[in-house]
């Protein structure tokens, strides 16, 4: 049986005066492949806040791997690629080795010298998401797409039970959208990482993806693709208003 | 020259502090510009302006203090900064730049009310600004090579949280580094590599051995480790040719050191620009 490795029960979130999230149940098993789809402003920025124990709730529990996110210490079972635009100025002088590297400073600890296979694995994690030739590039100088795959590959490199990623597919051109889901979904299935993208648009909802779950606020559908995609436009406005459109 | 510096201990000190200055300075530099921080190390200095003119002035008045070296207030001031900025960046989060012209305009303020205060200072104070080539104790090399040693040792211990922090400040904290405690540290050593610069380069230039070499670095540099090694190159090669000239022109060092920064900055965008089109240009004739 598989294990579940997300649960969250009863979250609540507010700041301030805004409510932003209300009774999220939400559960990841081990192998999942979800999206989570919001439009703007449906919270899905906070909820994952709250996955990574950035945020605490104001009701309701976030347990990881079956523990409290409050006691929870192995961090580095959750890599996370945060949304490329606002995490880094591209003018970085640093090496995709480098970027890629230093995805092993948790998981090596403080005080500690980086492992001496880290240059192997940083090769191994760029495999994985088909960029190691680029290894001694500048991290400014990809596309990015590209970036996005080093990202990727930053957090694979501590080998985490989950891969988190926030609107992976902002500033990917659109063609290549689908190899990124296939690069994804390899993943997925050969290294059997739990994936939990979120995404604003209904479109790069591929059909790579085996879980879907729809929020604005709260969580209106939780299910699998099959199941998502039989769910009518009607319905979809009703949770959205007219923000997330299917294109059939 | 050489056998000046060996008969003369006060170019022995400021030599020797130079030397160390130019490595710690741009070393430490990198981490403040990839971080967009140059601003706050100009902020400080200024903040460590006013220890020093306070620490001048309270020893005019106080004759048993004229034994403090002002250097001490100057830290203990830039210490003080930095934490107040921290604060500051926290209480106008959406407004983070705000901190330091706060915080510089307290400082040149205080040190305006010190220098009026105390009636008068000698040369004291210009050489506080502009840096001298003369005015480094045997004291303030010791101090300087003590800052130097906490820097390295810091840097050695937490140089790849620093490197996590500096590039994606939102994905450390979300990996679980302690990324608001080295945060802290590192504000703490920025304000002691100014007070240590302070002595040679002067107040009102301590921040351009911090950014000048970097600027220069980035240009060329491939990765961030080469970035940090072609800064403390050019760190060096600056010191060097404008403490030599300085010396020999006798010109205040801080601005010989600075004009030589930005001289080696202005070579390798050149020279870069001249590389660049050449290389066009090939690819252009084996089209």
């Amino acid at each position: 049986m598989s294990q579940t490795l997300i649960d969250m029960k009863n979250v609540s979130f507010q700041y301030e005066y805004t409510q932003v999230l209300k009774n999220i149940s939400l559960k990841v098993e081990e192998g999942d492949f979800l999206a989570i789809l919001g439009p703007n402003g449906s919270g899905k920025s906070t909820l994952l806040k709250l996955l990574l124990g950035l945020l605490k709730p104001m009701t309701g529990e976030v347990q990881l791997f079956g523990q409290s996110n409050e006691t929870f210490r192995n961090r580095e079972w959750i890599g996370y690629v945060s949304q490329k635009s606002n995490a880094f100025n591209s003018g970085f002088p640093a090496t995709v080795e480098e970027v890629v590297k230093s995805g092993l400073t948790k998981k090596t600890g403080l005080l500690k010298k980086m492992p001496k296979d880290a240059n192997f694995k940083v090769i191994e994690a760029l495999t994985s998401v088909g960029m190691e030739q680029y290894h001694t590039r500048n991290i400014g100088q990809l596309s990015g797409g590209q970036q996005q795959r080093v990202f990727i590959a930053r957090a694979l490199i501590s080998d985490p039970k989950v891969l988190i990623l926030d609107e992976p597919t902002v500033g990917i051109d659109h063609e290549n959208v689908q190899s990124f889901y296939d690069m994804l979904a390899k993943l997925n299935e050969e290294q059997n990482k739990t994936i939990i993208l979120v995404t604003h648009d209904v479109d790069t909802v591929s059909n790579r993806i085996s879980h879907v779950a729809c929020l604005n606020q709260t969580i209106h559908f939780h299910g699998f693709k099959k199941e998502f995609d039989t769910i009518s436009q009607t319905q979809l406005d009703n949770w959205y208003g007219h923000s997330v459109r299917k294109i059939h | 020259m050489i056998e000046a510096i060996l008969n003369y201990e006060f170019l022995q000190n400021a030599f020797i502090s130079g030397l160390v200055i130019g490595v710690i300075a741009p070393l430490l530099g990198v981490f403040i510009v990839v971080r967009r921080m140059s601003l706050i190390a100009d902020a400080l200095s200024h903040v460590t302006l006013a220890g020093i003119a306070g620490s001048l002035y309270l020893s005019q008045s106080f004759s048993w203090l004229i034994l403090l070296n002002p250097i001490y207030l100057g830290i203990a001031a830039a210490v003080s900064g930095s934490i107040l900025i921290e604060r500051l960046r926290r209480l106008y989060k959406h407004y983070e730049e705000l901190a330091i012209p706060i915080i510089m305009s307290a400082g040149i303020g205080l040190t305006a009310i010190f220098v009026s205060l105390a009636s008068g200072f000698n040369t004291d104070l210009m050489s506080y600004l502009f840096g001298s080539v003369s005015a480094v104790s045997r004291q303030d090399l010791w101090i300087v090579i003590g800052i130097a040693v906490i820097v390295i040792v810091f840097l050695f211990l937490f140089f790849k949280e620093m490197f996590v922090l500096a590039f994606d400040e939102e994905y450390a904290y979300a990996s679980g580094l302690p990324a608001k405690w080295i945060h802290f540290l590192f504000m703490l050593i920025v304000a002691l590599v100014i007070a240590a610069s302070m002595r040679i380069v002067g107040i009102l230039l301590v921040s351009s051995l911090i950014t000048l070499p970097v600027a220069a670095s980035m240009r060329i540099a491939k990765g961030f480790k080469q970035t940090i090694i072609y800064s403390i190159l050019f760190g060096e090669a600056a010191v060097i040719i404008g403490l030599v000239s300085a010396y020999y022109l006798n010109l205040a060092p801080g601005g010989t050191i600075v004009v030589t920064s930005i001289l080696i900055l202005l070579i390798v965008i050149l020279v870069k620009k001249i590389v660049l089109s050449s290389n066009a240009k090939e690819r252009g004739a084996v089209k």
